[in-house]
């Protein structure tokens, strides 16, 4: 390969597209390093702080596109205090200043300040795409700074961000000149919406695929905007509430009518459910349903319209679905690959669905290689035969809402079902695991589970074993995440080097002490170990402190930038 | 898809899985015994569990144990073969032989479950677990059925054993619904105030038979279940219902409460409670807001909640002393609530969080956006800036 001029090198470069792919493929030798580096268009930077911009800056020459995220995982359950980090002004500025030809950005749990999006907007004349998935820290100003500058742009997709809405009129901010949308997803914004704007927008854009509304936009105004817009892929409703009789509603059955090519429908953030068979006819053609945002569709609405989407690919939805709807879907939905089920009601209460769900789908959709399901209740038999039904996951994310619930017919930990699960499911990079528990789980799973890769743990096990086995047998293992769980030093210090081989382990009211902590930061100077300390749960007082007390959260990350300098004053780095 | 039984060790059976066992484990199946080291072995073959043909579903289940007496290391041997059920295609349609081990020992026992003879009617699995307990399954010979039997045997079960879900769910509620009302500027007084305890053992250890170490769940916990917050609200933040269905659908009228910071009513329930708190009365109250259809009648029902209890509060603050003559003349009509006219005034707190004034908007989209009431005086809301 050295014979081949470098334009060559590159040219072969580019069929070689994931990440993993890439990274493997610049530690051949220098050249290749050299080369693949220049001509790496995207780069994916997991944890925000494991890097500094400037070296990506200069080690990616020709980077237009950057994800970056922030927070770890659990921050989106609070587990993780406000103010912690992940802030990505800094690494903006830092591209603004090496003058990166920036034309995409796509950030998950970040702090976006409006500072940063202005800086944004007026730094990268190229800039194309800006996806933001569970964010916080801008305003609509923020967004209306993004909507005036940008000229170029394509996508602007904000995923359940927290956006403080100041009412702004954003969206009459895009320039009449501006007709390059292709994607706009403002579904999670909370404020009124300049309607009539928005149908200019959505009017002179006739490259628009794909628009998710947010609940302030009405049935008149989406019905215009279908009238509009039939080339869309991709719908998000907004508001759906409206009198069946109504001429608004005759008239939105025909614009639906006239939308043959959407596959992927979301939304009905407000919704009167007995009017949904006005989508009945686009169902046939959907291969993606997000029903999860709206818990005031009942089990019989939602079985008829599940009842017509056979094509469904993916399906998010709420547990108010029951188990006699997931029959339907199985039923229906044959190739389904990604299921998620959410509880309307989060607490341990009446969740509706059950493991006979779970089973019913396994049994219907062969294709299945992804679920996220919350449920009432399980039993091992169920999950030995999903298991059995469908080796083919990737990720599998149970949550029984009672953390700590064992089979709900023998009284028997859960160690079985899951067990099965892992060594049926060869390809499985993501578990999540509830229920009751034992170490046994955690041998099965360092056993069997050969590829995974991320695997988050709440109120199980029983000792340091439980934990040992996991980080003896994942060896592709790059997240970990524990929380309520009897872990303690031994198995932290068991084998410190093989953090280095993972992105993260976040440990929080486990049995690790600050002792084992800082033995871990001394042995590992390539890692960050952060305590969170709030509400000064612990004394740290240089060389007095009690190295016996509990860390309550810890979270522990590989890094080449070394210690962050924006850590608040409750995260110490050991 | 299912691999033959050896990981990696190019073996054909189960015993050879012992190549990735950790030198010191012994492949010693028996009961501890060596006599039984055979019958083992043999029961192994016979016992492993095979995989059925679709709509042939049949299980056997090693006996599972429980982790407070596991040998660590025999654990490992008992983990192969229990999972050995995954290593063979093989279909088989008749009965397994059934052996009952005594409890105490778990070394490399297996259990199956007989499969008594097709499944009737359906083609669901039939799966067994014997338990150390023994313990209340629906059909006790056999085996359970999908999905009939184990709802049964569920329904059973729930109400006999399990304290710990119950014991969760009572002290839950309150707090779990708070967490869930939290964003992420919660005080760290509330947080800590939730942050589970260290594990003590609860009463549902004892029925859950396992380790006296495990770390259960107490009450209210921080962070669970693991959904985003806006996912907690959104029950709450819904504006139709079923039981709604047939009235006027143009104003998509909600039925469900919206306090955040109760338990949260089923989306499939009735009845739209929402916190009501009055100044001056520490004892709130609580209204369904379905039961009313307009402004006024829901004036009037907050001047009934709290007519009696806020000349209770003079009363009390009065010392008590008064005869009842005076009580009935102190409680006097809360009037004025909605026009600003009368000494309190009623506002709401909508879903975004904001304090707003009762009565700007229509019915429906007031009942469809209220979190909470709350009665103020007067002249404390002319102070309340307004966007």
């Amino acid at each position: 390969m050295n014979y081949f001029p470098d334009e060559v090198l590159e040219h072969i470069f580019d069929f070689v597209g994931s990440h993993k792919d890439r990274n493997s493929v610049s530690q051949v030798c220098k050249l290749w390093y050299r080369i693949e580096s220049y001509s790496r268009q995207k780069v994916f930077v997991g944890n925000c702080y494991a890097i500094g911009p400037e070296r990506v800056a200069e080690r990616f020459s020709g980077l237009k596109s950057i994800t970056l995220k922030g927070k770890p995982h659990f921050a989106d359950f609070n587990l993780v205090p406000p103010d912690w980090g992940g802030f990505v002004y800094p690494w903006i500025e830092a591209f603004a200043r090496s003058r990166v030809g920036l034309e995409e950005l796509r950030l998950k749990r970040m702090v976006v300040s409006d500072e940063s999006l202005e800086l944004l907007s007026r730094s990268f004349p190229n800039f194309k795409s800006l996806v933001l998935v569970s964010c916080e820290g801008f305003t609509t100003d923020g967004l209306a700074a993004v909507a005036a500058y940008c000229r170029q742009l394509k996508e602007l997709d904000l995923q359940e961000n927290d956006v403080e809405d100041h009412r702004g009129h954003w969206l009459s901010c895009f320039p009449e000149s501006s007709t390059s949308l292709v994607s706009l997803n403002f579904a999670c914004l909370k404020g009124d919406i300049n309607l009539p704007a928005l149908e200019r927008l959505v009017a002179r854009s006739p490259n628009l695929k794909s628009l998710r509304l947010s609940r302030a936009v009405p049935l008149d105004v989406l019905q215009r905007i279908l009238i509009r817009a039939p080339q869309l892929l991709d719908l998000g409703v907004g508001s759906y509430l409206h009198d069946p009789d109504s001429e608004n509603y005759n008239k939105l059955v025909t614009a639906i009518q006239k939308c043959k090519s959407v596959r992927s429908l979301s939304g009905f953030l407000d919704v009167a459910p007995h009017c949904l068979s006005a989508f009945h006819i686009i169902c046939p053609n959907l291969t993606s349903l997000n029903l999860s945002y709206a818990p005031g569709i009942y089990d019989n609405e939602l079985i008829k319209l599940l009842r017509h989407c056979h094509k469904l690919q993916r399906l998010w939805i709420l547990d108010c679905i029951g188990d006699k709807g997931l029959e339907v879907v199985a039923s229906t939905c044959k190739d389904l690959e990604e299921l998620r089920v959410f509880p309307s009601d989060p607490y341990v209460g009446q969740a509706a669905v059950t493991e006979e769900g779970l089973v019913a789908i396994s049994r219907g959709c062969q294709k299945l290689n992804s679920i996220l399901y919350f449920c009432q209740q399980m039993t091992n038999a169920a999950l030995i035969t999903v298991a059995k039904n469908c080796p083919n996951f990737v990720r599998f994310r149970l949550c029984i809402l009672d953390p700590t619930k064992p089979d709900a017919v023998t009284q028997q930990p859960l160690d079985e079902g899951f067990g099965a699960i892992v060594q049926a499911c060869k390809d499985l990079k993501r578990l999540s695991l509830s229920g009751l528990l034992t170490d046994q789980v955690f041998l099965y799973i360092g056993m069997y589970a050969e590829q995974l890769e991320m695997l988050s743990i709440a109120f199980a096990g029983d000792s340091d074993k439980g934990m040992q086995y996991v980080l003896k047998g994942c060896k592709k293992l790059r997240k970990l995440e524990i929380r309520d769980s009897p872990f303690g030093n031994a198995a932290l210090l068991m084998d410190v080097a093989k953090y280095e081989t993972m992105r993260s382990l976040w440990m929080s009211s486990c049995e690790v002490t600050l002792g084992g902590c800082k033995a871990l930061a001394k042995r590992m100077p390539g890692l960050n170990v952060e305590i969170i300390n709030e509400n000064d749960q612990m004394e740290f007082v240089g060389g007095c402190d009690d190295d016996r007390q509990k860390v309550e959260k810890m979270y522990l990350y590989r890094t080449l930038a070394g210690q962050r300098r924006d850590a608040p004053e409750f995260v110490w780095t050991l | 898809m299912m691999e033959e039984c050896s990981k990696g060790s190019g073996a054909a059976c189960s015993p050879k899985l012992l190549d990735l066992i950790p030198k010191e484990m012994e492949w010693a199946v028996a009961k501890g015994e060596s006599g039984d080291v055979e019958r083992s072995s043999v029961e192994i073959r016979k016992l492993e569990l095979r995989l059925g043909l679709p709509g042939d579903d049949e299980w056997s289940l090693k006996n599972t144990n429980t982790a407070k007496n596991i040998n660590r290391e025999r654990d490992h041997h008992d983990s192969l073969f229990s999972l050995g059920y995954f290593n063979h295609g093989h279909h088989h349609n008749h009965h397994h032989h059934f052996h009952h081990h005594q409890p105490s020992h778990k070394a490399g026992s297996h259990e199956i479950s007989p499969q008594v003879g097709p499944v009737a009617g359906s083609s669901s699995s039939s799966v067994w677990f014997n338990q150390q307990q023994q313990q209340q399954l629906a059909p006790p010979s056999s085996f359970l059925q999908f999905p009939t039997t184990t709802k049964a045997a569920t329904d059973k079960q729930q109400s006999s054993c399990l304290l710990l879900p119950t014991v969760a769910k009572e002290s839950s509620q309150p707090c779990c619904t708070k967490v869930g009302a939290i964003d992420l500027q919660q005080s760290p007084a509330e947080k800590k105030a939730f942050s589970p305890p260290a594990a003590p053992p609860t009463p549902a250890n004892t029925a859950v038979a396992n380790s006296s170490q495990k770390r259960t769940a107490p009450g209210p916990v921080v962070g669970w279940p693991p959904i985003r917050s806006f996912r907690k609200n959104l029950a709450s933040s819904s504006s139709s219902s079923k039981q709604q269905q047939t009235t006027d659908s143009q104003n998509g009228n909600p039925n469900k409460k919206a306090a955040t910071s109760d338990k949260p009513v089923e989306a499939c329930k009735k009845g739209m409670f929402v916190k009501i708190n009055m100044d001056g009365v520490p004892i709130g109250r609580k209204v369904d807001l379905t039961a009313y259809d307009s402004y006024p009648r829901l004036s009037t029902a907050v001047d009934e909640l709290f007519r009696g209890l806020l000349a209770a509060q003079r009363d009390s603050s009065a010392g008590g002393n008064m005869n009842k003559q005076q009580q009935e003349e102190e409680e006097k009509a809360i009037t004025g609530l909605l026009d600003g006219s009368g000494e309190y005034t009623l506002v709401y707190e909508d879903n975004e969080g904001d304090r707003m004034l009762v009565g700007d908007v229509p019915w429906h989209m007031f009942v469809s956006t209220v979190k909470r009431l709350r009665v103020l005086k007067s002249s404390e809301v002319s102070a309340l800036s307004r966007e």
